[in-house]
């Protein structure tokens, strides 16, 4: 199939090893058009102790090894760039003082918008390319009316990831290429296997991939000294034992927390100024009305008045129902037409035209909300 | 055109040295070690390579030279082979803030054995003063360590001078010779040194090996234990094809080496010059003149490296942002930065290494490329979008 592209320009294809951008960067190569590969090497240089070593995932050090055979299978050029600073000053500072302001981030979120659609692609236009494609499902295309460059939701809905890609401007969305954004996952593979790329068979990357099993340890390695032990108390103020440090939690979290009840209870919230965890019971942590900060629109230019849309609160969450409400600054208040469960500050909200459910009107972050007042 | 200045990094392998080379990795397949006839062709190959090494260096006596597997395992044999060997007398070794990361790293890890290392500074343009090495060493002080010619910028230290106060206050003295061998007319005894490391494959040689020149008297210990070759120095069967090989591409640098010193450096300001004159705000990294002819290091102002060298490379010219070594380290170079330069100089700042093979049509194809790379990425870093369909 060929995809449909008015560049004459060089493409940068962000490579992390993995069988997408394998088959991105594959299916660019095959139309002929000038492609080199880039794989962001996000890793400290390899050390005898390096936790990196013990797991594979995205951009770690053997699927660095596994773009570039990838790469020299499809014989184009390709290069690995040192991102150890910056993935460290945009996505993991950011990940961990989340985590440390009682919040649950989303790492791919600034992963997207600031390195792979922000600073390569800033050093691609700097090499003469004019595009960046991903391994990302997701669709771009344009409002024939406004000209706007749209996001859309990848024709695959298990594997669609423009939950991650709501943060992108137009300058970045007119710039990007999701070759694989309109193929079935199973589709890739297929791809990957004719093609006989190596990587057709790996499988696919965890959510967080610079975390290699359990966050908490990841936390405590990266700002133990930040987390401190506190309170945990119900909304009605009474204690109920110890916590570790608000950041070791996340709300709707029941597991863990070490405490014994007649009734389940829940995170239903993280307080950084008090450190402590409040608890409840499972309807405590059902809310209708969510407001969220640093909003990025993008099928329109503004909000000018309330819309109607699907609003995704965290990556599994089937898209509910909403009306948006604009508000001052780049803040929207979201009602729900249904109370929703355990929305956790931090997480972005995303968004769909409630009338093109594939189409993503905006993103952005659940600010922690008043929960003790209910 | 495809056009490779990047040198320092590595060179081709010289053809002649590949026919010097080849009947030892063929038919002549002998270790010198064995009594037999096999043996003796083989180790009267690794003694007249010995010996022509020796002489390159103005050495007299030929056992004076330990084939090493490299440079680094020459600078770390030097650094760990008399920390060993003097640390009954005093464990202070002192080097310069910009050496290679094969005595920097080296120093390091005797640091953390519990020696003290003093790191000298250099000024702005790279040069080292004699003084500091003479204020820097101590009663306990066993080893000073000090590179030849900077791998990044070129730029040379006055061995010489700091031999001769080594000499005086009884210190062993060290040179990485690595960038500058072969290059320029070197003399172990002018430069007053007691130890020096060399490498073939900066000199058109094969990869794999390097020596290291050990003045008789120096108190040393071996790093690899086994066998007595080397004089018990450095164990293990010699590398005795490679070893023919370095001594054949030391001959071929020495032959009319004034005349392409000459030559690489009118190359070298050339591509100076009309980078200079095509581009504002390109700044060059290092002294003037007290410098290998074949190296320069410019800053791009508006520029970055790691970007240049993809950017280059996509136009097929071989450049490198610092040392090849430490490409991709997130550290800016450690040289530039020990030079006081601003972090925006050092991370706009690129190497070019010129060779035996550079012509002065490369250095135009070159002159002819950079410019509308850096101007471009001027535009795109102060926040301008290049037209769509725009290509280099």
């Amino acid at each position: 199939m060929t995809l449909p592209l008015e560049t004459d320009g060089r493409i940068a294809v962000a490579m992390s090893g993995g069988v997408d951008s394998a088959v991105a960067a594959a299916l660019l190569a095959r139309q002929g058009l000038p492609v080199v590969g880039i794989t962001l090497r996000i890793w400290p240089s390899l050390r005898p102790t390096d936790p990196a070593q013990r797991f594979d995932s995205c951009c770690s050090p053997g699927s660095v090894e596994d773009a570039r055979s990838v790469a020299q299978a499809l014989g184009i050029p390709h290069y690995v760039l040192n991102y150890e600073a910056e993935f460290d000053r945009e996505v993991i500072q950011y990940f961990t003082q989340a985590y440390l302001n009682g919040e649950t981030p989303n790492p791919c979120v600034p992963c997207n918008s600031r390195l792979k659609f922000g600073s390569l692609l800033s050093r691609a236009r700097g090499w003469g390319a004019t595009r960046v494609a991903t391994g990302h499902y997701g669709r771009v295309d344009r409002d024939p009316v406004t000209g706007r460059h749209r996001l859309r939701r990848a024709a695959d809905p298990r594997k669609d990831q423009s939950y991650f890609l709501y943060g992108l401007t137009q300058d970045q969305l007119a710039a990007c290429l999701f070759p694989v954004g309109h193929l079935e996952k199973a589709e890739t593979r297929t791809i990957a296997r004719e093609l006989g790329l190596a990587v057709a068979e790996k499988p696919d990357s965890q959510e967080i991939c610079f975390v290699p099993r359990d966050y908490r340890a990841y936390l405590r390695e990266r700002a133990g000294a930040a987390i401190r032990p506190g309170v945990i108390r119900d909304t009605g103020g009474t204690a109920h034992g110890r916590h570790a440090g608000v950041a070791f939690y996340t709300v709707g979290q029941r597991r863990g927390l070490g405490i014994g009840s007649p009734q389940p209870l829940y995170v239903i919230d993280l307080d950084p100024a008090t450190n402590e965890v409040i608890v409840g019971e499972d309807r405590e942590l059902w809310t209708r009305e969510v407001e969220v900060d640093r909003v990025n629109l993008i099928a329109v230019e503004r909000l000018d008045a309330p819309q109607r849309v699907l609003a995704k609160i965290r990556y599994a969450h089937t898209p509910a129902p909403a009306t948006a409400f604009p508000l001052a600054g780049d803040r929207v208040r979201l009602a729900f037409d249904d109370a929703q469960r355990a929305v956790a500050p931090g997480q972005a909200a995303v968004f769909y035209d409630a009338n093109d459910p594939e189409l993503v009107v905006g993103g952005g972050t659940i600010l922690r909300q008043c929960k003790i007042s209910h | 055109m495809r056009v490779y200045v990047d040198h320092n990094a590595t060179t081709p392998l010289a053809p002649e040295v590949l026919a010097a080379m080849t009947p030892y990795l063929t038919e002549r397949f002998g270790n010198p070690s064995s009594l037999h006839a096999w043996g003796q062709e083989a180790r009267q190959a690794l003694e007249r390579a010995r010996a022509a090494i020796a002489q390159a260096l103005g050495a007299i006596d030929k056992d004076t030279i330990v084939f090493t597997a490299g440079g680094t395992e020459a600078d770390n044999l030097a650094l760990l082979g008399v920390a060993a060997a003097q640390q009954a007398r005093g464990r202070h070794i002192v080097i310069s803030a910009v050496e290679h990361h094969a005595v920097l790293h080296t120093a390091a890890y005797l640091a953390r054995l519990g020696f003290e290392v003093t790191h000298l500074p250099v000024d702005a343009q790279g040069l080292l003063d004699p003084d500091e090495v003479r204020r820097a060493i101590r009663p306990e002080t066993v080893l000073v360590s000090l590179m030849h010619a900077n791998n990044e910028t070129g730029v040379l230290f006055p061995i010489g001078r700091m031999g001769r106060i080594c000499r005086e206050r009884g210190v062993t003295l060290h040179t990485d010779a690595v960038q500058s061998f072969g290059k320029l007319p070197l003399d172990v005894d002018g430069l007053e040194v007691d130890l020096l490391s060399l490498s073939g494959h900066k000199i058109h040689g094969p990869k794999g090996i390097g020596a290291l020149f050990v003045r008789r008297g120096t108190t040393m210990r071996p790093l690899i234990h086994g066998g007595t070759q080397e004089r018990s120095r450095r164990a293990g069967t010699e590398n005795v094809a490679a070893a023919v090989g370095l001594a054949r591409a030391a001959e071929l640098m020495l032959q009319g080496q004034e005349g392409e010193a000459k030559r690489l450096a009118d190359l070298r300001d050339r591509l100076e010059l009309t980078l200079m004159a095509a581009l504002p705000g390109v700044l060059r990294n290092g002294h003037p003149t007290e410098r290998l002819p074949h190296t320069t290091n410019l800053a791009f102002a508006g520029a970055e490296a790691e970007s240049l060298v993809v950017a280059l490379d996509l136009c097929g010219i071989g450049v490198s942002s610092g040392a090849a070594c430490s490409s991709g380290s997130p550290e800016p170079s450690h040289v530039l930065a020990a030079m006081g330069l601003p972090r925006e100089r050092v991370d706009g700042s690129i190497r070019f290494s010129l060779g035996r093979g550079t012509t002065p049509e490369e250095i135009d194809r070159v002159v002819e490329v950079l410019p509308p790379i850096v101007e471009r990425m001027r535009r795109v870093n102060a926040g301008l979008t290049p037209a769509a369909g725009v290509r280099a």
